[in-house]
């Protein structure tokens, strides 16, 4: 089965039985119930509110917000990470749960941003204390290009052998 | 009441620690006499000065002196106010939290950017960055940090890529 194909349900027959291995069945649920965390750090908070609402509506991806770091299965760090909160974000992270991933969006996360060369407070690049797995360019990113980051962490989940060997 | 005419009043009271320029936007007071001077533009009839609107705190440069300005409204006769005051890093000014309550937070403000201590403060600790943060980074001989609690913060990517 190649790893963007999505149609478990089109290999139902009419016995209503499917044969398939268990790593497709695991990831095509990860990858389908990716419950995000609901923090934001800036601008790019908002963006990600938008998404959320009703227009660009992430649930139908199966992208719930959650509340606490123990229900979450991704960190959308949306926004500008300073020093000060880089501790509380490694912290968050430390108090997911596995599978875990990170997606980090905005151009302050991903590099600093706007405070790369002046910023005495800011990190640069949230990398440098969670490992990310997906970086969503955009100052802020519009919702479409979060939707698109979480469409690519989708085919990344899709990827890995949660029973076998790490990809 | 127009600035001179403030000014002037002042002066009566508090000649020594009063300067004002001609044609200045602001009044000088030093430092000793701060908190007498601001009870009494809090409290005389004449000023009414019941708002603070705004403290600022600036860096005077190559002299190592460091300025507050503050400024202020009297919403029952309608006049502004701006008062500065210059210190040195050794000295400090007189909280006036206790007679405006919203200089509790721009003190503190001005404390952690600028590094202007203030006495008699009720929670007089920085606002905005960590408690354990070294130096106060809007001062002009500031120098970026190379590392904060072992993350890196260079002032450009270069030389840790």
């Amino acid at each position: 089965m190649k790893a963007s194909d999505l149609s478990v349900l089109n290999k139902f027959n009419k016995d209503n039985v499917i044969v398939e291995k268990l790593d497709t069945l695991i990831n095509w649920s990860r990858a389908n119930s990716q419950w995000y965390f609901q923090f934001g750090l800036a601008c790019c908070a908002i963006e990600m509110m938008a998404a959320a609402g009703p227009r660009h509506d992430l649930d139908r991806f199966g992208n719930i917000p959650r509340a606490s770091p123990r229900q979450s299965d991704v960190m959308i760090v949306a926004g500008t990470v300073t020093l000060k909160m880089a501790e509380r974000v490694k912290r968050l992270y430390e108090q997911m749960s596995d599978p875990k991933y990170v997606i980090s969006m905005g151009s302050c996360s991903n590099s600093g941003g706007p405070y790369w060369q002046h910023g005495y407070h800011v990190l640069k690049g949230v990398d440098l204390v969670v490992p990310v797995d997906v970086y969503v360019p955009g100052c802020p990113p519009r919702p479409e290009a979060l939707i698109q980051g979480i469409l690519e962490l989708q085919k990344k989940i899709k990827l890995q052998s949660p029973l076998g060997k790490e990809v | 009441m127009i600035i001179e005419d403030i000014a002037n009043l002042l002066k009566n009271k508090y000649s020594e620690s009063i300067e004002y320029l001609e044609d200045a936007k602001f009044i000088k007071v030093s430092a000793s006499d701060w908190n007498d001077v601001a009870l009494t533009i809090k409290n005389e009839d004449k000023l009414k000065f019941d708002y603070l609107m705004c403290i600022s705190s600036y860096d005077c440069g190559d002299k190592k002196t460091y300025g507050v300005a503050y400024n202020f409204k009297s919403t029952s006769l309608n006049h502004y106010l701006e008062i500065r005051i210059e210190v040195t890093d050794e000295d400090s000014i007189h909280s006036v939290s206790s007679i405006w309550g919203s200089a509790d937070w721009h003190e503190r403000e001005a404390y952690d950017m600028m590094g202007i201590k203030f006495e008699n403060h009720p929670n007089f600790k920085r606002i905005l960055l960590a408690d354990d943060w070294e130096g106060h980074p809007l001062r002009k001989d500031y120098d970026t940090p190379e590392y904060y609690r072992g993350m890196p913060v260079p002032k450009d990517k270069t030389y840790w890529e």
